[in-house]
């Protein structure tokens, strides 16, 4: 490779930066500036804004990122394996095996412990309230 | 020093260190926690750009994906589930300054030490024809085959314990009660 | 690399600016007509003929609008995130393939020039990169607005497009191992030719499972609906655009088309073949013509499908959408990868045992 190949994404870059930034800009020239406070404050359907927005975030969230990172990896050696699998052949394909299975491993686990679980609480909350048969939950 | 000038190539590698070097010194002296994980990612990017120069598209590209993409997210959410705050944090700044600054410049030493004894003006040479990709892919899967396989179990040891701090399974007492809870 | 193939790359990058941003207005448009056709209304038909211009119109007076800035946001990233966004938008383009190269004579040495930004030999990594990058202005522009819809907005975008991000990786592995490259020239290279004569040898019909998980990731990669939960506008006003107005709206606005546009070409490239397709032993321009031609059809009718399945499913609920991503489309593009591995690796290389 040489850097050559870089020079569009590098023009590319450029160009977007200074179409964004011209057309942002136009935009503030051409358009009114009549600031009110009802204008200036955090839209919410009309209601006066309470409660600053820095409530915590459920926990999953964090887990959902954690096995991305996993999965991201995971993609990152399979590509690199799978542009050689001609020549690596039968041994390639097992040890990526090993490899995968213990990702699907890693999956399962994660599933059986619930963190791929999102709203069991009020669904479970729901069927005790309405009387619903406990299928939904196999 | 003339013949250094004159190769562009090196124009951008001063840039880019230049780059990395301040958006490093910015993630550990800014006052928001947000604004530090997002020099954390220009200093990444740029870095990305280092290993471009150096012709490792495909590790330039990993990182890009994997520590941009996924990890530096991974940071945000941690943020996002502790707290979201807008503003800057005055307990952010940590009062030691001079013992810190001195650790970095030791660690800068060690590091940019043992890379010129190891390598000095040895010229790298590659290991055979084909991309970056391909070479890597033959290595991972032949001579490094089994710190390949051990990396998955890293992964699955990482994610359990991740799990075991983050989610405390809830006792079948606990369940009950939470049960209860709900009829009621 | 002399002044000409600078002036060549200028010319490229020109063109594909231009492209993206008239592909922009047309998908506006075609898709407010589609989608009013589906619900038996006539959609804009008063700004230029069949109401064409209806895009252009919209983007003018944004223009005009008041770019209002709300007094609890943190200036510097909420300005920042409308650049943002587009940027991953325009870039990712440049990788892709539009048709085949031809030659051209400038300053006295002939050139080929390619029908492609850059011929990167990690193109399909850059393409996921790329794409990864797209969270970034979602969750900035949540974080900064320093309001509750738009954070709650930015957070559910990011979760979900790692979530389908993983699957979308998982089911291009095949596509890898198919082409045994990841630049995007290659893996188009490795689709042409039939089987049989009459079969075209895209990757769709050997692994019409990865195309399918891949369609659905893409959709909600683009947060189209049914996975457009990060702007449900019931439940969280805007979403994480809420706090945007003007052209800064403008710019999320035309960067979720360019989006739709770009994923519509990658999966058209990657699985329908690109654009390979019959020539008729024609000869000349019309032989360079046709390629294109092709490419757009197909990157079309997949847009098409992306308006069709917007105009009739609802939208997920949040359950839903992680449950199809993990429990779904990332088993399912896991095991198929194996599957896939081992039935090509058995006609390859004979039996493990031999």
């Amino acid at each position: 490779m040489n850097l050559a190949d870089y020079l569009p994404i590098a023009i590319m870059l450029l160009l977007v930066i200074v179409f964004a930034g011209a057309s942002i800009g136009l935009g503030n020239l051409l358009g009114p500036r009549r600031p009110t406070p009802e204008k200036l404050a955090p839209y919410e359907c009309g209601i006066v804004p309470e409660l600053e927005p820095s409530q915590r975030f459920p926990v999953k969230f964090y887990l959902v990122a954690m096995l991305f990172v996993i999965f991201d990896i995971e993609i990152i050696f399979l590509f690199a394996w799978a542009v050689r699998f001609r020549e690596l052949g039968w041994f390639g394909l097992a040890a990526v095996g090993i490899f995968t299975a213990l990702v699907i491993e890693t999956l399962g686990y994660v599933w059986k412990r619930g963190a791929l679980d999102w709203n069991i609480p009020r669904r479970a909350r729901y069927r005790l309230s309405h009387d619903v048969a406990d299928e939904e939950a196999a | 020093m003339s013949d250094w000038f004159s190769e562009p190539a090196n124009w951008v590698f001063l840039v880019l260190a230049l780059v990395i070097a301040v958006s490093a010194v910015r993630v550990v002296t800014s006052t928001n926690v947000v604004h530090s994980a997002l020099f954390l990612v220009l200093a990444l990017g740029a870095t990305a750009g280092l290993f471009l120069l150096l012709s490792a598209e495909f590790v330039a590209w990993v990182l890009v994906l994997v520590y941009i993409g996924a990890v530096i997210v991974l940071f945000l959410f941690g943020i996002m589930i502790t707290r979201a705050p807008t503003g800057p944090n005055v307990e952010m700044d940590h009062r030691p300054r001079a013992p810190a600054a001195m650790a970095a410049f030791l660690m800068f030493i060690v590091t940019a030490g043992s890379g010129l004894t190891a390598f000095g003006d040895q010229e790298i040479t590659r290991l055979g024809d084909g991309t970056s990709t391909e070479l890597i892919g033959e290595q991972l899967l032949q001579r490094f085959v089994i710190p390949f396989e051990v990396v998955s179990f890293v992964l699955l040891a990482a994610l359990i314990g991740g799990i075991t701090l983050a989610r405390r399974d809830a006792s079948p007492a606990e369940e009950e009660a939470t049960e209860e809870e709900v009829q009621a | 690399m002399d002044g000409w193939d600078v002036a060549i790359v200028i010319v490229k990058v020109l063109v594909v600016f231009a492209l993206l941003l008239a592909a922009t207005i047309l998908l506006v448009w075609i898709e407010r007509k589609v989608v009013a056709d589906m619900q038996n209304r006539i959609g804009p038909e008063r700004a230029g003929p069949w109401g064409i211009l209806q895009t252009l119109a919209d983007g003018l007076k944004l223009l005009f609008k008041e770019q209002i800035r709300p007094n609890k946001v943190e200036v510097g990233m909420y300005l920042l995130a409308p650049v943002l966004t587009l940027l991953p938008a325009f870039l990712i383009f440049m990788v892709i393939p539009i048709g085949v190269p031809f030659t051209v004579t400038l300053g006295g040495v002939e050139r080929v020039v390619s029908m492609q930004g850059t011929d990167l030999n990690v193109g399909l990594l850059y393409i996921l990169a790329m794409s990864s990058l797209a969270v970034y202005a979602v969750v900035l522009a949540g974080w900064s607005s320093g309001s509750k819809y738009p954070l709650l907005g930015g957070v559910r975008a990011t979760a979900q497009a790692i979530s389908y991000e993983a699957a979308m990786g998982l089911a291009l592995v095949p596509v890898v191992f198919y082409a045994g490259s990841l630049s995007i020239s290659e893996i188009v290279a490795a689709q042409s030719g039939t089987w049989g004569g009459i079969v075209p040898r895209w990757n769709i019909v050997p692994l019409f499972l990865s195309f399918v998980i891949f369609f659905i990731a893409i959709i909600a990669e683009t947060n189209r609906a049914p996975f457009d939960l990060v702007e449900a506008e019931q439940e969280i006003v805007g979403g994480f655009h809420t706090e945007y107005s003007g052209f800064r709206f403008a710019c999320f606005f035309l960067a979720e088309y360019i989006n739709m546009f770009n994923m519509s070409a990658i999966a058209a490239t990657l699985f329908l073949g690109g654009w390979n397709g019959p020539t008729f032993g024609l000869t000349g321009f019309v032989s360079w013509l046709l390629p294109i031609i092709y490419f757009f059809i197909k990157t079309f009718v997949l847009i098409f499908i992306f308006m069709w399945v917007r105009a009739t499913l609802p939208r997920f609920r949040y359950d839903q959408l992680m449950t199809l991503g993990w429990k779904r489309l990332i088993p399912a593009a896991l095991l198929w990868l194996v599957l896939s591995a081992v039935v090509v690796g058995w006609r390859q290389f004979g039996a493990p045992w031999t």
